[in-house]
């Protein structure tokens, strides 16, 4: 009789256990280490409390885990989490029916969430026009410049702040006998994206996007031609060395043939693994002086988390603890120290302040000082045009035919803009 | 009903309704909203000149593909044919690469040709060839080419060779009584008697060539530099799986299932006469 009592007791307690303890999907792209750390944040998070087990699962790079979840929605398999980069920002948005907003997913489960403890030159690439945040910041970080500290001593150079230092460092690194001055990533999000931001030029009228959908790229200005112009001349004379769309370039300075690296901050762990033969230093992106006496801050990349729609109530309670668990400063401290992404939280900056972390890796604090200098304008915002996935690739294409010598700064970037404006058309009426 | 024809029409017929039903919609990336837009989606492709160039590109890069694969392979296969000793090891071992996926075989080739760590390119430079195929377009064609056809190598070595292995040997014996040395005897009584072989990896080769390697650009180029190395398969799935752009990637890939049919009734018409089972 007790034995059966005993039995019964256990069954049930199992049961509530096992009933109790909600799922929560969590479709990523962090790969490697940050993979790892994706999971131990879960773990933390799952440790912390009984009732959600939040699952990772890692899907591939950005567009591979956008393009599963759009699929899944569609085969009505969707996650409840998915972490969509900033490119598919707009896309996101315009899916109103898919997308359950943060501010209102914080609200219905009455869990407690102030937007101004966040970055505003983070949460504003994800806010909507009537200044409700839409998804919650989880990786931002910004493009900063990496640079071989031997090199530079053996040249004896500073490191350069403006672009014109750029081009005397460069020139000089090349008489010593060196390969090339410097290279990029991602240039599309460096040397257009950022650097109109940092001189305060439009990227795209309507406020970069942000007044509506009917917007149109304005990359051909004279500014930016020059700025390209300038950067195919610097490729011909090994100044500047083009290494490949995304990081594709990184080798060319853990290798010591660049001596210059302009990149996310958050490869700062990735440079710091991978250069052993020589010193490095980080510092901010260039600004042309010949441009503007102060420059702007520069905008994020990096990605979002987004809850989708379609799941039961009592679910989407856990996903919001779960955010409110991710924002913490502990969390979101330790994730910066370790990746090298922004703390998306004030506080997580201050904590980090505190520990000394900026203080035995210096360098690390570049980035945010870089982000949290001056009130961002309408330009230094961020942006939000839909196809954006696309028009980068358009415009790695174009410049890509400047580096080659295809085409002039100016003929590429004016068809840039023709043919992105194609795909922005083609977004305004699908989605307008 | 028949099962090869329940095969067909679950496997070839529903997603190819799928697609063509697809092709002449415009949609949101969700799904959201729909509108039927008839032929709009097929009428942006064709007036869209960056499309012809991408057409270019397929045809180079499938005659490439197919001209090196099926080339080389024959040759290995003639010289297979011939070993006398550890025939049984050199087969297995030209087998093997059709057990790669296209990506890995893609990166495979990506780190031998890179331009900063790959072992080929420094050998390269040692030469005198500055090689750099983020940045040269010839280049980079060249390198999905090789990559793409030494995928197909295997598999036409395997077919290569099971054909020369049905011609009797009693012909060459023949023709080399008679005073033909071994070029002529290849032109006039080996490839002759190779040619249903060779025109059926003709066509397999084509059709690899143009739906297949989309893996291997993928991993390489990824279309690039400039759009060098876009070709027709790529721009699908670009457009559909990248860009979300479901409407105008159904209507290419539409475009293209038309273009390999009619590819094929060519080839089968007068490729085929010539010919000789």
């Amino acid at each position: 009789m007790i034995r059966k009592a005993v039995g019964l007791a256990l069954a049930s307690a199992l049961s509530v256990q096992v009933s109790a303890a909600t799922e929560i999907e969590w479709w990523h792209a962090m790969g490697g280490s940050l993979g790892e750390k994706v999971n131990e944040i879960a773990e933390g998070f799952n440790n912390s409390q009984d009732a959600y087990v939040v699952k990772p699962v890692f899907k591939g790079n950005y567009t591979e885990t956008m393009t599963a979840a759009v699929a899944a929605f569609r085969a009505h398999q969707q996650p409840h989490v998915v972490q969509v980069f900033e490119v598919g920002t707009a896309s996101m948005m315009a899916a109103k029916g898919a997308v359950y907003p943060t501010w209102k997913l914080m609200a219905d489960a009455g869990v407690e969430f102030d937007p101004s403890d966040y970055l505003s030159s983070v949460t504003g690439y994800y806010t909507s026009n009537d200044g409700k945040m839409l998804s919650m910041p989880f990786n931002s970080s910004t493009p900063v410049l990496y640079y071989n500290k031997d090199a530079l001593a053996k040249v004896g150079a500073e490191p350069p702040k403006t672009w014109e230092e750029i081009g005397q460092v460069g020139k000089k690194l090349i008489d010593a006998g060196y390969k090339c001055g410097f290279t990029t990533g991602w240039q599309s999000w460096v040397q257009l994206e950022n650097f109109s931001a940092r001189h305060d030029l439009p990227f795209a009228t309507q406020n970069n996007g942000f007044g509506g959908t009917d917007t149109e790229l304005v990359i051909n200005s004279p500014a930016h031609v020059k700025h390209i112009a300038q950067l195919a001349e610097w490729q011909k004379s090994g100044i500047f060395s083009y290494g490949g769309r995304r990081s594709d370039s990184a080798p060319k300075f853990y290798s010591g043939e660049c001596a210059m690296y302009m990149n996310s901050s958050a490869s700062y762990s990735g440079v710091k693994g991978a250069v052993s033969d020589f010193e490095f230093g980080v510092s901010q992106l260039p600004y042309w002086k010949s441009m503007i006496d102060t420059p702007k801050n520069t905008i994020i990349g990096g990605a979002t988390l987004w809850t989708l729609n379609g799941h039961d109530a009592e679910d989407y309670k856990g996903v919001a603890q779960f955010f409110s668990y991710l924002s913490s400063p502990e969390v979101q401290a330790d994730w910066h120290q370790f990746t090298g992404y922004l703390p998306i939280t004030y506080a997580a900056a201050e904590l980090t302040r505190k520990q000394g972390f900026y203080e035995q890796n210096p360098g690390t604090d570049v980035a945010i000082t870089q982000m949290t200098s001056g009130t961002p304008t309408a330009n230094s915002k961020g942006l939000r045009l839909g196809n954006f996935v696309q028009i980068r690739d358009i415009i790695n294409e174009e410049l890509e035919n400047v580096w080659s010598g295809k085409a002039t700064a100016q003929d590429a970037l004016d068809r840039a803009v023709e043919r992105g404006n194609t795909l922005l058309r083609k977004f305004e009426r699908s989605n307008g | 009903m028949a099962p090869q024809l329940l095969v067909t029409l679950v496997f070839f017929i529903w997603p190819a309704g799928q697609a063509v039903w697809q092709s002449f919609l415009v949609e949101d990336a969700f799904g959201l909203s729909t509108e039927f837009v008839w032929f709009e989606n097929y009428a942006q492709i064709f007036t869209d000149s960056r499309y012809y160039h991408t057409l270019w590109t397929t045809i180079i890069f499938s005659a490439g593909v197919t001209l090196m694969s099926m080339g080389v392979s024959l040759l290995l296969a003639v010289m297979a044919d011939q070993v006398v000793r550890g025939a049984q090891v050199y087969k297995t071992l030209l087998i093997w690469p059709y057990a790669v996926a296209p990506a890995v075989a893609g990166v495979l080739w990506l780190f031998m040709f890179h331009p900063t760590v790959g072992v080929l390119a420094y050998m390269l430079d040692t030469i005198g060839i500055e090689w750099n195929h983020f940045l040269d377009g010839d280049q980079a064609l060249l390198l999905v080419i090789i990559a793409a056809a030494w995928k197909q190598i295997s598999y036409n070595f395997l077919f290569f060779l099971a054909g020369l292995q049905a011609i009797p040997q009693s012909l060459h014996e023949a023709a080399a009584i008679d005073g033909a040395g071994p070029g002529r005897r290849f032109f006039t009584i080996t490839f002759p008697l190779l040619s249903p072989t060779t025109f059926f990896l003709l066509v397999v080769n084509v059709v690899y060539a143009f739906f297949d390697t989309f893996g291997i650009i993928h991993a390489v180029t990824k279309g690039g530099p400039g759009d060098s190395t876009r070709t027709l398969v790529y721009n699908v799935f670009d457009d559909g799986f990248v860009g979300l752009d479901l409407g105008g990637s159904a209507a290419q890939s539409v475009v293209l299932m038309v273009l390999v049919g009619l590819m094929t009734v060519v080839q089968f018409r007068f490729v085929e006469r010539k010919v000789q089972y």
